[in-house]
Formats: structure tokens, sequence, C-alpha cells
């Protein structure tokens, strides 16, 4: 999970070099590379801590700068809920919540992260009772193959919250920003109407 | 039509059959908690893999300089068509596509070699520094390429009835003209993706994100140079098919099984969205030549279709595919005398490859321009010209021979969905509104969908399922399907609980593996829960009738009289637990076990004659779309789709009614707004979402009204329910013919050079056309 004893960083950082002016905005750069450390500079390349609050749990991770959100949720913190549709930020099958609004967690590093993040494994009650939205889902057979459930699920939820399920004309342009290839649209509609109900209900 | 009436089979009221239950993984699903391959714990030492591909799109590949690569930290194993063990083969049946491209270079973007390393990151970077020497050729990118170079991937062919030709002559109409229709990209949601765990003696381990377990387990196989029995290949979900992983997932499972097999290590692979799009084939575009001769009611006497297909670089399942074009060609109406002729040609592009309608669409789409056109010809309503063609008595045989046996429910659905639709009262008003509406016009359609159900090569229609009761009575299934969101596992659940009288909550779905159920088929041609249900249904049977007999010694009754419902045996007012019986038959030495194998009746398919009964039956709907259009800007909307569509008796209508709606706009996403463009070299330049646009929630009609048509599958399936996997993709034809007809109304009477997708662009240039042509 770190890099702090690969002996690889020389190599790595030559060749690395476009993306370490990106990395060093990170403010909590903590430069406790293990190898031999040229005097100067810290390394860029060096693992970073990252303090996350995931779904109510405080998560500690040393992480390459450059990890996303969506990575360091999946491959460290073992929360594969969130789904990797194309890691360009053109899918939304990794829509988390960071500070309770929708965020493609594909597009953000997960050292920009300040706020508390929800993911799917975190929407229901601590009891196990399912949110409206996911059993809403359920009820009205919201989608197929399920990829891309995880994110409409948490960019429903933000819909509602924001204001923007007014219509089902206003939710299927507000939820626009989450592809299904199986074509559930219109039962995610559906499902988002009667969620919203019950979560202003 | 046939009315509502029928009990259920045996006069009793299903428990679960015909229940709109969820998804299997409905409550997974909404959590986060259903695994795809790419949540699975990695197994400790897990390489990953990156695919380096060719720079060009045609060349003899002279020199792989791999020397960088290797030399990157973390990379332990660089693979090239030199490290293959076995046959360098992932071809499903002609042998004419290699895992790693060797000598030649076919597409651009075709795998030259892979890196497996420490971490995907590193793989990554590592294959970017791979330096492949090609020595260029021009590349066939086109139809218009191959077809000057005579490269075709497989021979040519054609149905031939009567003397087209002449007959076109005799009539008292012609018309004659070209039409293109594009591809498609899957764009399953879950990309391309196996994790292969090599184990004992060799032996491969792969969960594979496939629709053919069976066929990953032969070229993984091959590759490695191991029987058949050596390899197995695991698929629990996918993140949808469509097509795109019936034959095109081998590739990479063979990759990550052929790394793990060289070190030794579980190696994983999934490949970037880009690398998906590039790498990976799609639906076959085509052009299409006809010619048309017809009477003045617009009845056709002769028809010439040739079908030009860009099949990419391999044969893939491109004799089924342009097979089933030409079988669907017909769409669904009479065509006495014809000529429907296919090239199968050679590109330098991706080998395309089944796409849900698996080339039925392409075919059908293509006969209904040409309705249109002859409506066009003569100033009829489409839909009149569509009544007069239709099959119907004496007027009932296909172009390969094949009686259609059901055309009254073909009729009777677009008869019904022209009421229903308020089609002539709708047409009306749109000609109103266009009278008046200079810049926004408004077009309507009603097509039919006729779509032959089974497997084009006979030996595929064959399932095997394998259902265990254990002593305390709880049920595992497994059986040969594979579940890409379609619901299959769900509906042989159903079947099988059925069978047993007992709870949903008893019977658990295993994952398909090709060490339970061997030889299977892929889960494809819409057939999946007709071959796997009966086969399911089977196995339980065979359990179900010695629970029987050790039931009826019990009561003192014959088997036959035992009946199973509510858990429990029950014969007269007595009754045993189910579970109770499932103690009692072990203890008594029955076997609670069998395994179910199915085969579907009556086919026969003669294909170098043409003639047959290819298909078990046809699966019937119809959709009716309006649409406007902006002549400014091209830019158009779907106002209003009403569909009727005929799934026999439905297995579950909540999981029917997704399919169909799904399904339409999938279809309405190919003939509207997904694009492929590759540019002269033979690089595909729509590889990302960016460049390439599915439909997403704001496209879909915002009045969209899906019904199930109250019928019954005439023949034998289980519960007498239809496939629906693919049908209803064809619904979609319905928008693109109302396009067209928005053009119309610009010129009516001259024909619309509109071809597929009808993008903004593509509708602008058939405005300016139509203008122009006056
Ligand atoms: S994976 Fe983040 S938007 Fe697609
Ligand atoms: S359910 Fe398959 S992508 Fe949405």
């Amino acid at each position: 999970m770190t890099h702090s004893n690969d002996p690889r960083g020389a190599s790595r950082r030559d060749f690395f070099k476009i993306s370490a002016s990106a990395a060093a905005v990170a403010p909590v750069v903590a430069s406790t590379a293990l190898h031999a450390q040229p005097e100067q500079k810290p390394d860029p390349f060096a693992p970073v801590e990252v303090d996350l609050v995931v779904n109510g749990q405080r998560r500690r991770m040393a992480l390459d700068a450059r990890t996303t959100l969506l990575d360091a949720l999946r491959r460290h913190a073992g929360l594969t809920g969130a789904k990797k549709g194309c890691d360009h930020g053109q899918c939304g099958a990794c829509t988390v919540h960071v500070g309770g609004k929708r965020t493609l967690s594909c597009l953000t590093l997960a050292v920009m992260v300040r706020e508390p993040v929800t993911t799917i494994e975190g929407l229901a009650a601590t009891d196990g009772a399912l949110h409206p939205m996911q059993q809403a889902f359920i009820d009205h057979d919201a989608f197929q193959c399920g990829y891309c459930t995880p994110g409409q699920i948490m960019s429903a939820v933000a819909c509602v919250k924001e204001g923007h399920a007014g219509s089902a004309d206003e939710i299927r342009e507000y939820m626009s920003g989450n592809l299904c290839r199986c074509a559930a649209y219109p039962h995610i509609v559906t499902a988002i109407q009667q969620a919203k109900t019950q979560m202003e209900g | 039509m046939r009315p509502n009436d029928h009990p259920a089979p045996g006069g009793v009221q299903l428990r679960h059959v015909s229940q709109p239950l969820p998804h299997d993984s409905a409550a997974k699903h909404v959590q986060g908690a259903a695994p795809y391959i790419d949540d699975l714990p990695e197994p400790a030492g897990t390489l990953h893999l990156a695919v380096g591909g060719s720079p060009m799109a045609r060349g003899r590949l002279i020199a792989v300089d791999l020397e960088k690569v290797r030399a990157v930290p973390g990379v332990v194993a660089v693979l090239t068509a030199a490290d293959v063990p076995g046959k360098n083969d992932i071809s499903p049946a002609f042998g004419d596509e290699p895992l790693f491209a060797h000598g030649h270079v076919m597409f651009h973007g075709q795998p030259v070699f892979a890196v497996a390393a420490e971490t995907r990151d590193a793989a990554r970077r590592a294959a970017r520094l791979g330096a492949i020497t090609v020595v260029q050729e021009k590349p066939a990118v086109t139809v218009e390429d191959a077809e000057k170079r005579g490269d075709t991937v497989l021979p040519d062919y054609a149905f031939i009835r009567g003397d087209a030709s002449a007959a076109i002559d005799a009539a008292p109409n012609q018309i004659a003209g070209q039409f293109r229709i594009g591809g498609q990209e899957h764009f399953y949601l879950e990309g391309q993706v196996a994790l292969a765990i090599p184990g004992e003696d060799g032996a491969m381990h792969v969960h594979t994100s496939t629709q053919h377990p069976t066929e990953v387990q032969h070229v993984c196989a091959r590759i490695l140079g191991l029987p058949d029995a050596m390899v197995t290949a695991e698929v629990r979900r996918m993140g949808g098919g469509f097509g795109g992983k019936e034959s095109q997932a081998s590739q990479w499972a063979a990759m990550a099984a052929l790394a793990a097999r060289v070190t030794g290590r579980p190696c994983k692979i999934r490949l970037d969205r880009d690398d998906d799009m590039a790498m990976t084939g799609k639906r076959h575009d085509f052009r299409v030549d006809y010619a048309v001769g017809f009477d003045d009611e617009g009845r056709i006497q002769g028809v010439e279709m040739a079908f030009l297909a860009r099949c990419g670089c391999s044969a893939d399942l491109s004799q089924g595919v342009v097979d089933r074009t030409m079988f669907h060609a017909d769409a669904s109406y009479f065509l006495p005398e014809l000529i429907i002729s296919s090239r199968r040609l050679k590109t330098n592009t991706v080998s395309n490859t089944a796409f849900r309608g698996f080339g039925g669409p392409q075919g059908m789409l293509a006969m209904e321009r040409i309705i249109d056109e002859i409506a066009c010809r003569l100033g009829r309503d489409p839909l009149d010209v569509r009544k007069v063609n239709h099959y119907g008595p004496e007027r009932d045989t296909t172009p390969y021979g094949m009686t259609v046996e059901d055309h009254d429910v073909g009729a009777a659905i677009l008869e019904q969905l022209e009421r229903s639709s308020n089609y002539r009262e709708r047409r009306e008003a749109i000609a109103g509104f266009n009278a008046s509406s200079p810049i926004l016009r408004k077009g309507i359609a009603l097509t039919p969908v006729k779509f032959g159900i089974s497997f084009t090569l006979t030996q595929l229609n064959q399932a095997g399922a394998l259902v265990h009761v254990y002593s305390d009575g709880s049920v595992q299934l497994n059986h040969g399907g594979t579940e890409m969101g379609q619901g299959l596992y769900q509906k042989v659940a159903q079947v099988v609980a059925e069978e047993f009288g007992v709870g949903m909550d008893r019977v658990r779905v295993t994952a398909t593996t090709t060490d339970k159920v061997p030889n299977t088929s892929p889960t494809a041609a819409s057939s999946g829960s007709d071959l796997n249900g009966m086969a399911a249904r089977m196995a339980a049977r065979q359990i179900r009738d010695r629970l029987a007999i050790l039931a009826g010694e019990h009561f003192g009754v014959p088997a036959k009289e035992v009946v199973f419902r509510d858990d429990h045996a029950f014969a007269g007012n007595e009754s045993l637990p189910f579970a109770e019986l499932a103690r009692r038959a072990h203890a008594a030495r029955i076997h609670l076990s069998a395994a179910g194998h199915y085969k579907t009746p009556k086919l026969h398919w003669d294909r170098q004659k043409g003639v047959g009964r290819p298909f078990f039956y046809f699966a019937y709907g119809a959709a009716c779309a309006e649409v406007v259009i902006d002549t400014l800007t091209g830019e158009n909307r779907v106002l209003r789709v009403d569909i009727l569509h005929d799934v026999g008796r439905s297995l579950n209508p909540a999981i029917d009614i997704g399919q169909i709606e799904g399904g339409f706009v999938q279809g309405m996403g190919w003939l509207t707004t997904e694009e492929l463009v590759y540019d002269k070299d033979g690089r595909l330049r729509t590889h990302a979402p960016s460049t390439y646009k599915i439909p997403v929630a704001s496209d879909v009609p915002a009045d969209f009204r899906v019904t199930l048509f109250d019928g019954e599958n005439r023949e034998e399936t289980v519960y007498r329910s239809k496939a629906v996997g693919e049908p209803p993709l064809m619904l979609a034809n319905a928008v693109f013919c109302a396009i067209a007809d928005a053009v119309q109304s610009i010129a009516p009477g001259r024909p619309v050079p509109l071809d597929a997708p009808a993008t903004p662009e593509a509708i602008l240039k058939a405005i300016q056309g139509i203008v122009a042509a006056g």
C-alpha cells in the first residue's frame, strides 16, 4: 500500500515529473519516505497521509498523492460499492457524497477531501434498515445489471436534497450525469419520486 | 388475438412463476454489496495486466522492443506471442485471430504484448514504453476499401427465391437506393475484466465477465495448451453484456490466464474504458444496396437487397451475425421473389461481434426504410403499406422457407397498437402542426417487430442445469446461463421453486461455472430462460419424482397423487413438510441431486440450401413513436412512445418490462446518438463517453407507455413464455422512421436521404438533401 521501501523512487520520479506539481498542492504531504532522501526538498512521491472520515469511521491511509478518492475507497478502504465505470468523470458510477454533496470520486484526489464521505455502504441506517431511496430502487426494479446502481442511488439522494426532484422532467435532467447502459431510467425516475415523498415526509 | 383466459398450466395458481419478483440480487445491488470481478478480494500476490496495442491499423510487424517495458520497476513479466505455449488463437470458430499479433497487425490497437506488474499503475505506465515497429500498409477501413481489395472474412451468401430482377421489372413501380446503418459500442458499464488464479498441476481458475464461460474455458485451454478439464471459467454476474462479452471476453481471460501461467501468480486484467472501446468489437455497420418492385398499393413483388457488412479484421461471429441480418431482412413482410445477399468484408478495424439483436436489427431497419420509401412514392401512409405487406394467410413463407405459423399475432399487435396509440388521429394532428410550423417538424411512425428465437447454429440450442436438494430441504441451483442484469437467475429460480412447491428463500442460485455444468452455450440469442429454465425444470422434476414416490409410500397413495406446494408434500388432507421429506429421503438413500438437459425441438436448418426451420418461434411487438426535429439544427426529441410487446406468458412481468424499456432505449441510442467514427488510418476516434453518446435519463421519452401483449407462446416453452432479451431493441426502428417522417414533411413525395444513426448532423444533411432534390 505504501511505496516507502520502494527502490523505484528515482525512475518513477523522472517519469512523473508532470504530475509532481499537481501533487505539491496536497496540503498534508508527510515526507516519511524511508529510502535515501536527497537533502534539500521533500520527496513529492512519498506516500502522503490521508485522513478520511468514511461512513462515520475515521480511516487513515498512506497513499500516493495522486490516488483518487475512488481508488482510496475501493483499493485501500475495502469499500467496493462505488464502481469504476469510466475513470473519466463521465459515467457517474463512482458517485459518493463528500460533505453531503454528490461527487465523482474518480475525479477527486483523496488528499483533497476534507469533509466526511458517505458511500453506498453507509447509506442504510445503523440498524441495517435501508434508506428510502434504496428501498424505492428495489420496489421499482430500478436496475438490471446493477453496476450503475450505487452511483445512481447516491446521486438520487443528493438530487432530492438539492431540491432537484420536483418533477419527473427535473429528475431526468438532474440525473443525466449517471449513465445506465441497461437503460433502467424510467424505473429510476419512479423510484426517486417515491423516495422523495418518504424523505420529505 | 388470444383472450387472457388461460388458466395457469395444470389449473393451479402459480406461486412464483409469472410473479413480478425483483431481481435476484436486488437487495445487494442497492447496497453496493453485489460483487463484480473487480470487487473480489485479490489473492495475495496478484499481478495486474496492461496491454500494449498496435500503433498502426495494418502492416508487417517487424520488431517489438520491450526492453524499456521490462526495466520499469514492478514489472514481473512481459508477454508476447512467443510466450504462448499452446495455440495463439482466440477466435471462436475460424482460427483467424491471435491473442497477440504476430507477423502482421490487423487493426489499430490490436494487442501486441501485455505487461504483468505488481501494481496496475506500474503495468499501465510500462505498457506505454513498448517500441513496436510496423511497416505500414494502407488499411482497408470502409466496406468500399475492402470491396476494392476483394477481402472478406467469410464467403458471400444469399437467399434466393424466384426471379427477383424480373419481378421488379414487371412491377408497376420500382425504387432503387442505398442506405447506411451505423455500428454500436456496447458500453457495458462494467468493462472487460478477468482474474486468473493458477491451481494445482497447472490447472487454471478464471473469474471472467463473460456471457460464454465455456468458450472462455476453451480459449484459455487452447492458449495454455491444456485439456479443457484443467480450466474452470466462473462468472457470478456481469455489469452488462449486450453481446459484447459473448466471444470477446475470451481474449482478456486468456491473457490473464497466460500471465498467471508464466508468473505462477494470480493475474488480473481490467481494461481501461478507452482501451475497451478501441480493442473490442462492436455491432456491425452496413451498407445496404436495394431495389424493389411493387404494385400501386405498395405490395412488394420483388426485392433485391445486398448487405455489405464491415466485419473488421477477423470472422469472429460474423457468420451468424450477418446470417441473422438476412433472416430479418423481411422484417414482418412477405417477399414473393427475392435475392437477399451478403458480403462479410474484411477491414482493418476491430473485429465486429455480437450485439443485442445479433445483426437482426440492421436487416429489419433496412426493410422498414424500403417500406417508408414505397409509401413516400405512392403518397400512402407507411402503416398502410406495412399492413398490405404483412405476413398473412398464403403469404406466410419466409425468404428461408420457414412458415410463419402465427402471423395473426403480429397483425393483432399492429391493429391493437394502432388503436391504443391513436395513431390515425395523431398523424392528422401532426400534419396540422407541420402545416403551421416551418422550423420545428413532427413525425410519427408505427413499426412492427418479428424476431426469430433460437440460435441459427442448431447445436447451440441446448442447455444443462444441476439441482441439489440438501437433507434440510434447501435447494441449490446451477445452470449454464449467465446473469448480466436480464434477470435470468431469478426467472430460473422461480421455475425451480415452483417445481418443488417451496418458497424462493429455499432456492440458492450459484455462480455459473464450467465445473458444475459443462459444455454450455452462450447466454445469447435471447434464449437464456427458454433453454436454462427448461433444463432446470427437468432437473428439479427428476428429484421431485423421486420424492413423490417416497411421499406416496408414506401416505399410502400413488406417487402421482402427491402434490408439492406451500413447502409441503400433500396427499389429500395429509401433508409432510418439504424439509422433513428431504431428511427422510436422504435417510432412505434416495439420490437428491439431478442434472437436466434440454434441447430445443423442431429445429432444422440447411444453410447450404438456405431452407429449414432455424427458429423455434417468433417474438412479436410493435412501437409507435412521435418525434420533433429542429430543421435548423437537426436536434430532435422523442415525444411519446407506445409499445405493445409479446412475451408470451411472462415468467416475470417486472423483469420483462425492464427488458422492453431498456432494449428500446438502447436501440434508440443506436439509431440517434451513438456514432462510431474511424479516421482514414483506421483509428477509432470515438473511444470514450465524451465522444460517444449513449442515452441518458433525459433522452428517454417523457411519455413512455409499455404494455405486454396478452397471449401465450404457441410452442411448448417453459410456462409458454417467450424470449425477451433482444426483440425490444428493434422497437426503436419506430424512432428512426418517425424522424425520417418528420424530414419527409418538408418535401412530401421525395425520398428522404437519411442514414443511421440519425444524429443532428445526419438529419441536417437529409434536410439539405431533400430540399436540394427539388
Ligand atoms: S468512474 Fe467516475 S464518472 Fe465514471
Ligand atoms: S443497471 Fe446496468 S448500467 Fe444501470
